[in-house]
């Protein structure tokens, strides 16, 4: 736990300098008036891309939880796509993503807990409409 | 007629380079830390859900029961982090211009994309694309396009900030 907290500390100090924490500045990047945002997720993930092969490859298990080191893979269905196009318009609309606004409260941004309630409203709400409708999915399998 | 005048990249990186890299190999070297210590692949989306699980009993959050209170703590570091980086470094706060309105409709949006599409700019764009899934490139090239979309449709119908 001391670990993860030092590694989002680590992730929130890099979401401040970068100004990724600004809707502002990710705002001028969708507008594609300053490009810059690319070398965040570029260092990113070369920093994260790295680590994760020689990892994988050459490490046996994490040495504070004996997990086995895995890659990020998740299946791909329609969702992935429903999900990625709303995202999108969220993001477009508002600069916020979920990292950033996290890292916009520690940097006194207060008007991001608009963001971060209308997250946690829509996160619920899918939330319930998929819980609803798995429920009636098993509804309709005990009738048959 | 809508203005292309954004499009026009004269020069593409108005305020340099420097500190976005220095930030971006941050938050990768977070990334890192965790994984190297525990093997967990930390995504900021799934928080929401996870800690709605504290509270709600829709069947949905159950999933994410195991792994709430790590998140918990991992996004107290993104924001202690951040809070020190301003106190120490910055020397003073940032406060939006970007009206209220598109930050809650934003976020519902974002709140609701994040979690049906499996995961968000960490998830996907950095973890996801760092361990070179199809999925996670499909989802990361759909929301960039479709945020880039929004955003110059937003700012030519005048909206600012």
């Amino acid at each position: 736990m001391v670990l993860v907290l030092l590694g989002g500390m680590t992730f929130g100090v890099g979401l401040a300098h970068s100004r990724m924490a600004e809707p502002e500045i990710v705002l001028s990047f969708l507008q594609l008036t300053d490009l810059g945002l690319l070398f965040v997720m570029g260092g990113a993930v070369v920093v994260t891309a790295t680590t994760m092969f020689v990892a994988t490859r050459y490490l046996d298990r994490a040495p504070l939880t004996g997990a086995i080191y895995a890659t990020r893979k998740k299946r791909f269905d329609s969702n992935v796509m429903l999900g990625g196009g709303l995202f999108g318009v969220g993001w477009g609309l508002s600069g916020v993503c979920p990292g950033a606004a996290y890292a916009s409260v520690g940097i006194g941004n207060y008007l991001i807990l608009y963001a971060i309630g209308g997250m946690f409203l829509g996160a619920y709400v899918q939330g319930y409409a998929r819980s609803y409708v798995a429920d009636r999915g098993r509804a309709a399998m005990g009738a048959d | 007629m809508i203005a292309l005048e954004p499009l026009v990249l004269a020069d593409p990186f108005p305020r340099g380079v420097g500190f976005y890299l220095v930030g971006g190999l941050l938050i990768g070297l977070g990334v890192s830390l965790i994984y190297l210590g525990t093997g967990i692949i930390a995504g900021a989306s799934t928080f929401l859900e996870s800690t709605l699980s504290y509270v709600s009993d829709v069947e949905r959050f159950d999933q994410y029961e195991a792994s709430r209170d790590w998140r918990v703590v991992f996004t107290v570091g993104i924001v202690a982090g951040a809070a020190l980086y301003t106190l120490v470094i910055a020397g003073e706060a940032f406060v939006t211009e970007v009206q209220p309105w598109r930050l809650a409709l934003g976020g519902v949006l974002i709140g609701m994309g994040t979690r049906l599409g499996k995961g968000c700019t960490s998830g996907h764009g950095i973890c996801g694309i760092g361990s070179f899934s199809g999925t996670s490139f499909a989802n990361v090239a759909t929301f960039m396009i479709v945020a880039i979309g929004t955003a110059l449709v937003v700012a030519a119908m005048g909206v600012t900030p």
